[in-house]
């Protein structure tokens, strides 16, 4: 023990700065007043959201969507427009579970894939069967939400983890019984093991088959607006609060005498409801189906709509779905690449804008990447000119630029992965410094992404789409859990 | 689906022999699942991805070394070196997820590190994708010993080490039991007798007491999740020696027998994750054996729903007290 010495100071926690400030009384004071006065595009994000009624948003969703097929091409308008819609059904589902009762499902995708396979039974060539939509889309759905009763069953006993966990092995089960058990029933395989199901009949509105694309685009429109319309009504019911008490504190719930069984039951079944009656719709745009459509990559991506939106927010479902699909398919490896490239360059200069502040610093990193990325591409040049020989991949109006700046070594294996493991190591450093080093290690980091993204991600994009939806999952469960809309937890402890 | 007309007792033996290696492997990995969700009571999702960097770290070592072909030193040190750098590598990897992806997440709701979780796992698989390629990774000759692959030559790994009465036991198989037994009895004393075994004990009993009483808990995590990577980095080594392939997406169904494992045995228990592991080992090879090896996998997992619906807290576990 000491005596009569200086008593010493107690040090302060190491991550002080990391943690979340609930708790704090001032702060749980001031949410309104920080609410209001949010900056950057997630504040105004919200303030429209929260200002405009909901009748004006969906209003406005309904005009810009509708009128999308008069400008868009039909390539355009399949990949853009049905699949973002389709994501947008799929998040709406799943936000049920996750968002509004809080219960963690990593088996919603075979539920999607139930309803596409058995909506393809129904309709198809495949058994002969050709019942019309009016009587298929109910049976499909009424029989998926019931699978997702049963699967739900276990979350009465099971806590958050193992629920995820026993809901995980349904999705694989899923996947193994589809693709692989492919029971033999009325002389066929049932499910069509790997080759799937083809030839799935369209859609159809009392006998009219809606066969072009901007029919089928309309027709998803309107059950996305009508599912918009039902789940805010749903989401401002006695059930809803219900559901959201449950997702904050089950046992608090259950001691206000709410049924919290019950209500984790009707969670599970009507998002399993809507994972089914998208599979309808996406089997019908697709006219075939095969077990890799409902597979993990998929489940990933729909929680990445849910939690970029906002977890608990049909807005931000809306949003999510738009902006992880439009990512998506610029991604996709059919897409020229420099039109991936554009959109690169374009969403790290943006998030760059939004996050700095004052402008100098902006200025800073802009000119010193730039910079930098000259010096470094002349440097190098001289000293070894076959380390500057790489071509680019696929020319267009970035490509030329792109070339006097970036390092692409002729043969660039190693390089690219050294590249890539420096990239993670110089992003996880950037979450660990603070001021002007931090603006000074941007600069290194955004030419390294560069150099990452032409060296390794424009060669394998559908890689690099999984590898970003990964990142963006981690990132915005450590910087902003509540996504774009969501409301954030205020715990009063 | 047909069963053997008789009794095949060297068929149930040889099972019995491939069980007990696979279960020692999958018991591995359910330690690192088990201690860090004794600590945390987080679902790392990415452990089995993990394991998978793991056994990748183990053929980096190879292929530095001279090749699965000819490596330029003999065989012990070249397999100790291999063990060496993939659980130091995974350890390491352990911490630093712990560290950005878990850590800024103590105290958020319980949904939050699964998602981050899973986003790791799948960054984990698809950066290996991106970094190794598609294809599989062979450590292949070295283990059949043949320099021309169109002649099969049992090499010193896979030669039988004794043989009773057809009953093949490879050195491999010795090697992977006695490390992983060795590896389970210095874990096992670590934990019962060193201080920073009491500290983790004491909190994963209860974290904030302990950060009361002084304990770092931060760094008893971090010193968890390095020991329960570690192993798993060991377990995918062994993955390689025995099957000699190792490829991106190897971590998903590990990671998923050994979550099976350290639940069967009670999650949390550290002789559970052992005796879960031998259990699914032992009914995959079993299953594999006598039933055909599309329904191992079933087989697994209708055991853990089986343990989970009526034993929610497994063989060894204690039953977990809710107090309000």
């Amino acid at each position: 023990m000491q005596t009569g010495g200086e008593i010493p100071e107690i040090p302060g926690r190491p991550d002080e700065r990391d943690r979340p400030r609930v708790g704090v009384d001032e702060w749980v004071a001031s949410v309104e007043d920080r609410r209001e006065h949010r900056a950057g595009i997630a504040g105004l994000a919200r303030r429209i959201d929260e200002r405009l009624p909901p009748w004006a948003l969906l209003l406005l969703f309904a005009v810009v969507a509708a009128s999308l097929p008069l400008w868009m091409g039909r390539g355009d308008l399949f990949a853009y427009g049905i699949f973002t819609l389709i994501y947008v059904l799929l998040g709406l589902g799943l936000n049920i579970v996750v968002g509004y009762a809080g219960l963690l499902d990593l088996g919603y995708v075979a539920l999607f894939g139930f309803g596409a396979y058995f909506y393809a039974l129904l309709s198809s060539e495949h058994y002969g069967i050709h019942w019309p939509s009016a009587i298929s889309l109910p049976v499909v759905v009424v029989s998926t939400a019931l699978l997702g009763l049963v699967l739900g069953i276990p979350s009465r006993r099971l806590l958050g983890d193992y629920l995820a966990i026993v809901t995980l092995f349904f999705g694989q089960a899923f996947v193994v019984f589809v693709n692989a058990a492919n029971p033999t029933v009325r002389g066929q395989g049932l499910t069509g093991g790997p080759n799937g199901i083809a030839d799935i009949d369209p859609n159809d509105l009392f006998g009219y088959e809606l066969t072009t694309r901007r029919e089928q685009y309309w027709f998803i429109l309107a059950v996305v607006l009508l599912v918009l319309i039902g789940l805010h009504f749903l989401s401002e019911s006695r059930t809803g609060r219900a559901w959201r008490a449950l997702r904050e504190d089950p046992l608090a719930a259950e001691a206000m005498s709410i049924p919290v069984n019950r209500l984790k039951l009707m969670a599970f079944a009507f998002g399993a409801g809507i994972a089914g009656l998208t599979g309808c719709m996406f089997a019908a745009v697709l006219t075939a189906v095969t077990s890799g459509n409902f597979a993990l990559p998929i489940l990933i991506t729909i929680y990445a709509v849910v939690i970029l939106g906002g977890i608990g927010s049909l807005t931000g479902v809306v949003i999510g779905a738009i902006v992880i699909n439009v990512s998506f398919q610029f991604l996709a490896p059919e897409n020229p690449q420099d039109n991936a490239r554009i959109l690169f360059y374009a969403v790290i200069v943006l998030l760059l804008v939004l996050s700095m502040r004052p402008w100098w610093r902006l200025a800073a990193v802009l000119g010193g990447t730039l910079a930098f990325g000259l010096l470094a591409h002349t440097l190098v040049e001289a000293i070894a000119p076959s380390w500057t020989a790489g071509a680019v991949v696929e020319g267009g109006r970035l490509a030329g630029v792109v070339s006097d700046w970036v390092i692409i070594p002729a043969g660039h294996d190693d390089f690219a992965n050294a590249a890539y493991i420096a990239l993670v190591v110089a992003i996880l450093a950037l979450t660990r410094v603070r001021g002007w080093w931090r603006t000074a290690l941007l600069v290194p980091t955004v030419y390294l992404a560069a150099i990452v993204w032409e060296t390794s991600f424009v060669e394998q994009p559908a890689v690099a789409r999984w590898i970003l939806f990964g990142s963006l999952l981690v990132f915005l469960m450590t910087v902003r859990p509540q996504g774009l809309l969501g409301t954030p937890r205020v715990e009063i402890v | 689906m047909q069963l053997p007309l008789a009794f095949n007792a060297e068929l149930f033996i040889q099972l019995l022999v491939n069980g007990i290696t696979l279960g020692s492997l999958y018991a591995l990995i359910a330690l690192g699942y088990s201690m860090v969700y004794g600590i945390l009571k987080l679902l790392n999702f990415a452990h089995g991805d993990v394991y998978m960097i793991g056994a990748f770290a183990g053929y980096g070592v190879l292929t530095l070394l001279g090749g699965p072909l000819s490596p330029n030193i003999a065989i012990a040190p070249l397999i100790a070196l291999m063990f060496l750098a993939a659980m130091v590598g995974s350890g390491l990897l352990g911490v630093v997820i712990e560290r950005f992806a878990y850590r800024p997440l103590r105290d958020a709701p319980r949904i939050a590190p699964l998602i981050s979780a899973l986003g790791v796992s799948f960054f984990l698989q698809n950066s290996a994708l991106l970094l190794f390629g598609a294809q599989f990774r062979s450590y292949d000759s070295f283990i059949l010993g043949s320099e021309n692959p169109e002649f099969f030559e049992p090499g010193p790994l896979t030669d039988p080490l004794f043989v009773v009465r057809n009953v093949n036991v490879q050195l491999i198989q010795v090697i992977v039991l006695s490390t992983t037994v060795g590896l389970m009895v210095a874990l096992t004393v670590l934990v019962a007798k060193t201080q920073i075994g009491k500290a983790m004990r004491a909190t994963s009993f209860d974290r904030e007491a302990a950060s009361m009483m002084g304990i770092d808990t931060d760094r008893v995590i971090a010193t968890t999740f390095f020991i329960g990577s570690l192993l798993a980095g060991a377990a995918g080594v062994m993955f390689g020696l025995l099957f000699s392939q190792v490829f991106h997406f190897m971590g998903f169904l590990a990671g998923l027998k050994g979550f099976t494992a350290a639940v069967v045995g009670g999650i949390g228990s550290i002789p559970g994750a052992m005796v879960g592991g031998l259990l699914v080992g032992l009914a995959e090879a079993f299953a594999g054996g006598y039933l055909g090896g599309r329904w191992s996998d079933l087989t697994v997992f209708g055991i853990l729903i089986l343990v989970l619906l009526v034993r929610p807290s497994g063989l060894l576990g204690t039953r977990a007290i809710q107090k309000v």
